[in-house]
């Protein structure tokens, strides 16, 4: 068990090294930001200066190093756009997009799961059948015009709901929170339905097929054998044998939600790590990018790790499994 | 034994095809569709793609309405640049189905392949493709995107930058997509290869690779399949969302993602159906081909039959 | 908490004071400033929202006219024509309390010298700044210049003192990895002083009761709450639905829809931009065409035959919505050196066009790629798009490239791109400004901005004597020369300059600046 815990744990340290390294490459066909720091009144002496400074004219393997080490320190340099250290950005817009990503993720599995069992339980029902139908609608057109038709509806023509930020947020010691003020919570509705709509269907979808499977099972024909009530087969065994896989699931779609803040946070103007992204990539800001991407893959990867080994102790197959690998 | 078998899947198939409107329904569309966008050439009644055919004061006609300048008249109105919305969507669907289609295959390809080679093969091959799987996860398309379109434009000559563009979307959305095939191939690979036909074949002295393909591939092409239909919609949503973002097809030839970017600047000014056309004809083929990826693995999975 | 606690004292205290009328204003625009620090940045946004909070000796108006801010006068020295001589303002006071003096201006205009400072170049000439009194500056070049106070007007004055007890000496500093307290932190002399700021996300402002032009000018906007917003159709839309009560730029599709709401109305006036393509002339072949071994844009009946496809009337008619004012000269009206003549626009003749081509030997066109910016100027990317298919009416078949700004403007200054879309604001209101960017042979002081590779050592002489001509009649002569030489040339092909478009709540009531700076102490409540 051990060793094993400890070769995914190293694998996970290479895949953030080449995560980190691939982010790095890349960086370099985002743009220059140099034209971005200097102003229109720049010369050309400036901006050879500039680059040296920034070490922007040394080979690429010696900036990587150079970041990474700096990373281990927790120290990811300076933004070029704002001038202040990048770990102290991050940390500032990181609780908006955790908040939204805790309301769409929330919003995703309290309705994708009542939908979904509903949608299973009356399989053949018209209600069912147009919920599933919409549900597909809400996919089939992207995240970034189904959040302007809303704004266009709630915001223009209806005038219920704010079309952009976050409203007003309370300090609670280094955290911004929007939850505790009313336009705070007016100003989540959007964005987070507009977030968390992808995964709602995603996981309604799952959590119907899981339930229709399990329905069918020996068991549960014998559970209604023996005159248990449909409430009590429904959700006493139903449901439960479906949670598995859509943990698994949600648990995943939990970062794939972070990373995808992006466009939501692009069209809002929700103030998130997301939109300070796409701003860096606009301003060609290296190392507010880098920072960003290695915090997502941190996510990612260690949502996958503790997902690995939660299957690794429950699931005794996988050690025989490996056991089989080897000869 | 297998063609007997896939005789037997097939009529079944049809029959239980047959007997869906909605399969049936959503699979007219998208061949409507996809014939429309085959030959626009033909039908379309302007090439958009063509610049030198556009006359700037055609645009923002309103759909079957006069124009102020040239007296034109346009079924569904025109864009920004003057381009027959009608005739842009048809060349728009052609490219964004291109793109789809194509980044799915790739996807399917590479996915297949290397399910494949991690389940059958095992040990350190099989951890470096699931941890570079992993890695890939991380990557949101947008990313990937930007990447290949700086590495590509270095290597590309200018008259091809257009088409360049095409496949650099091929490249990024197929690159975010290929996990899932090579997932569910992978699980499905370790689960046969310790069965006894394929220990026989084995032992027959079978090639790996003849066994992979003739054994192992059969059985995982229902979940392929179903997993190609939704990825094909998603493909063209990503498409879309990329252009948002500014990494997708060129203005000068605009895809259906394009032409929403394009068209959602002016929802508020009242040209609505800058928006409105190619909004609508995205919706109608995703939906089409989520139905019938939807009901393909209802069909293929006989436990819910 | 905190912050909302100090707004809340900061409000109450101003109220108090103030005879106005106590209203906010929620403002938008598309980006933010990118710091506080006066000498860090010398772009738009950044200077906009630094004019509320700090002051320049000499600053521009709403019109665009030179007005004295923190000096009250200002001349050439008798004795040395080398000198210019600033009386400053008497009692003004920082928001912190201290007063100010020429030792101020003395350590700021220095400061604006640094190597790691934004606007140095516009004090390139200068020689020494020195204090000849408590409240004289003298300003020394090294030569005579005559537009010294043209180059004044976003020269922002901080408190030395304060600099120096909050470590901001230094112009921001990338190496030392350390934030400087001044890009965060403002301690000015203007209207309004700063309540808190999130750079990206909110920057709050109240009016400064102690302000010395409280009497001046009418300072009836209270408190300024500016929140950036990026996204054009979220940006109309809060407009719309009443969130903000002014945005600085309105997308021309938009602006009928805003005219329309009840409580709503835009105002229009010209910039002090151009907006034009460049054409690589100088090299022997380029990269981005088709044609092997020769540049098509080096011959001159090429570039004036594409100068003649466009159509700049239809541009400014269907994407520009009549929003812009079709250029026949790279330089915006309202700098010295305009004259009607020279802004003639050039009439659209594709079939003289046509000929020109075949005169030069390319009756069957060329293909060439068109760098263009998405995110830069008014609807720049539909604009390229438009050129696109009239350039396509004479053989020129063009690739759009059209991509953020960050990519776009590399391209220029590392001479990779051979036809590519710019854009010039003059703050000088001088042509000297545009010759010593775009004229000038690129090298390492002048020309930084030149893709043209146009290389003339004789303009050259003449662009670098202009900082040093006196006789103004002489120096507007020289000017015209130039640009005849640019003009004949066809350097560039203008195309339009562009309009401002400002939307707001009906409440307000103010003309638009020619620079896009809105200064809210000239701002009317109704």
């Amino acid at each position: 068990m051990l060793a094993y815990v400890i070769r995914r744990v190293f694998q996970s340290i290479i895949v953030l090294l080449v995560v980190g390294l691939v982010a790095f490459s890349m960086f370099r066909f985002v743009g220059d930001p140099i034209d971005n720091m200097l102003g229109q009144e720049r010369t050309d002496a400036d901006i050879d200066r500039l680059r040296t400074q920034l070490g922007l004219d040394q080979p690429f393997p010696v900036q990587y190093v150079k970041f990474l080490k700096g990373a281990a320190e927790g120290n990811f340099g300076v933004s070029f756009r704002q001038g202040r250290p990048v770990a102290t950005i991050i940390a500032e817009r990181l609780p908006a997009t955790l908040e939204l990503a805790a309301v769409s993720g929330l919003l995703a599995i309290v309705l994708g799961v009542a939908l979904g069992v509903l949608t299973a339980i009356y399989r053949d029902g018209i209600a069912s059948n147009i919920v599933m139908t919409l549900s597909l609608i809400g996919v089939s057109l992207p995240t970034f015009l189904i959040g302007i038709l809303l704004i266009y509806l709630f915001s223009v023509e209806l005038n219920w709901l704010p079309s952009f930020g976050r409203g007003d947020v309370v300090q609670v010691g280094f955290w911004s929170t929007g939850f505790l003020t009313a336009s705070g919570l007016k100003a989540l509705i959007l964005p987070s339905i507009t977030l968390g709509l992808y995964q709602m269907t995603l996981i309604m979808r799952l959590v119907r097929s899981e339930m229709l499977e399990v329905l069918r099972q020996e068991y549960i024909r014998f559970a209604r054998a023996r005159g248990l009530r449909d409430k009590s087969v429904h959700f006493r065994h139903a449901l439960k044998n479906t949670l598995v896989p859509v943990i698994t699931v949600t648990g995943l779609q939990l970062g794939a939600i972070i990373a995808f803040a992006i466009i939501t946070e692009t069209v809002f103007q929700w103030p998130g790590v997301g939109l300070l992204f796409i701003n860096a990539i606009q301003f060609v800001d290296i190392p507010v990018m880098a920072a960003y991407l290695m915090l997502i893959s941190v996510m990612f990867v260690g949502i996958n790790l503790i997902v690995d080994l939660l299957y690794y102790a429950i699931d005794p197959r996988l050690h025989s499994d490996k056991s089989a690998k080897a000869h | 034994m297998i063609d007997s078998l896939q005789r037997a899947w097939r009529s079944d198939f049809l029959w239980s095809f047959s007997r869906s409107p909605v399969a049936v329904v959503s699979f007219l569309v998208v061949l409507v569709m996809v014939l429309g966008a085959v030959l626009a050439p033909w039908i379309a009644p302007h090439n958009p793609f063509d610049p030198a055919t556009l006359n700037l004061m055609n645009g923002f006609s309103s759909p079957m309405e006069p124009n102020a300048f040239t007296g034109d008249v346009f079924w569904l109105g025109t864009d920004d640049q003057g381009r027959d919305v009608f005739s842009t969507i048809l060349y728009g669907m052609r490219i964004s189905l291109f793109v789809g289609f194509t980044a799915v295959l790739f996807a399917m390809v590479l996915g297949i392949s290397l399910g494949l080679l991690a389940g059958y093969v095992g040990g350190w091959v099989e951890t470096i493709i699931m941890r570079v799987a992993d890695v890939q996860l991380t990557f949101p398309a947008i990313l990937v995107a930007m990447l290949i379109f700086g590495i590509a434009k270095g290597f590309t000559p200018v008259h091809l930058r257009d088409q360049m563009a095409i496949w650099v979307l091929i490249i990024a959305i197929g690159l975010s997509d290929w996990v899932q095939f090579a997932r569910v191939v992978r699980g499905a690979t370790l689960v046969e290869k310790n069965k006894e036909y394929i220990q026989a074949a084995k032992l027959n002295g079978r090639k790996p690779l003849g066994i992979m393909s003739l054994h192992i591939l059969p059985n995982v092409l229902s979940p392929v399949l179903v997993i190609a239909t939704i990825s094909l919609a998603l493909a063209i949503i990503s498409e879309a969302t990329l252009s948002f973002l500014g990494v997708g097809a060129p203005p000068t030839q605009p895809s259906l993602g394009t032409l929403i970017r394009i068209g959602q600047g002016y929802l508020f000014s009242g040209e609505w159906w800058i928006l409105f056309y190619p909004a609508v004809t995205l919706l109608v083929l995703a939906l089409s081909v989520n139905l019938l990826g939807d009901w393909l693995r209802d069909a293929l999975n006989p436990k819910l039959r | 908490m905190m912050k909302k606690l100090m707004l809340a004292t900061a409000v109450a205290a101003c109220a108090a004071g103030s005879i106005a009328q106590a209203e906010s204003l929620r403002w938008a625009r598309a980006g933010d400033a990118l710091t506080l620090d006066p000498h860090a940045q010398n772009e738009g946004p950044t200077s906009a929202l630094l004019h509320q909070i700090m002051e320049p000796l000499v600053m521009r108006d709403m019109s665009g006219a030179m007005v004295p801010a923190l000096a009250t006068s200002w001349a050439p020295s008798e004795e040395n024509p080398n000198v210019w001589v600033f009386n400053l303002r008497e009692g003004v006071k920082y928001h912190d309390g201290a007063d100010f003096d020429s030792e101020d201006v003395v350590f700021s205009l220095n400061r604006a010298m640094t190597p790691d400072s934004d606007y140095k170049e516009l004090l390139a000439s200068v020689k020494e700044v020195r204090a000849a009194g408590p409240m004289t500056v003298e300003i020394e070049t090294d030569g005579p210049n005559p537009i010294m106070p043209n180059n004044l007007t976003n020269m922002f004055i901080m408190d030395k003192d304060w600099a120096e007890a909050n470590n901001a000496v230094k112009v921001q500093d990338f190496e030392g990895g350390e934030e400087t307290f001044a890009a965060r932190n403002a301690n000015g002399t203007g209207s309004y002083k700063l309540v808190s700021r999130e750079p990206d996300v909110k920057t709050v402002l109240t009016a400064n009761a102690d302000y010395w032009g409280s009497g001046e000018f009418p300072m009836q906007v209270q408190d300024v709450v500016f929140t950036p917003i990026q996204n054009q159709a979220t940006r109309i839309a809060a407009l719309l639905s009443g969130e903000v009560d002014f945005i600085q730029d309105v997308p021309v599709q938009d602006l009928q829809r805003v005219a329309a709401a009840s409580d709503l109305k835009v105002i229009t006036a010209p910039q002090n931009r151009v907006i034009f393509f460049g054409m690589n002339q100088g090299d022997d072949d380029l990269a981005a065409d088709d044609v092997e071994g020769k540049n098509p844009l080096a011959d001159k009946r090429v570039r004036m035959a594409m100068n003649m496809a466009i159509n700049r009337e239809a541009i400014k008619k269907v994407v520009m919505r009549d929003q812009s004012i079709p250029a026949g000269i790279a330089m915006p009206p309202f700098v010295n050196g305009w004259t009607k003549e020279l802004d003639v626009v050039p009439e659209t003749d594709n079939e003289k066009a046509k000929a020109m081509m075949s005169e030069a030997g390319y009756e069957d066109g060329f293909s060439i790629r068109l760098d263009c910016p998405n995110d830069r100027y008014i609807n720049d990317e539909a604009i390229c798009q438009a050129a696109v298919g009239m350039l396509a009416q004479i053989g020129v078949k063009v690739q759009l490239d059209a991509k953020p700004k960050a990519q776009h403007f590399p391209l220029i200054s590392n001479l990779e791109t051979d036809f590519y879309m710019l854009g010039w604001g003059v703050p000088t209101y001088d042509s000297e400004y545009i010759f010593n960017f775009l004229v000038h042979t690129k090298g390492e002081k002048y020309g930084s901005w030149n893709g043209t590779r146009f290389s003339n050592p004789e303009i050259d002489a003449k662009i670098e004597a202009l900082a040093s001509e006196t006789a103004l009649d002489n120096r507007n002569q020289m000017i015209a020369e130039i640009w005849q030489v640019v003009q004949d040339e066809q350097l560039y092909i203008p195309i339009h300059h562009q309009v401002l478009n400002w939307g707001m709540s009906n409440k307000i009531d103010t003309i638009v600046a020619p620079d896009d700076a809105a200064k809210f102490k000239y701002f009317k409540l109704n």
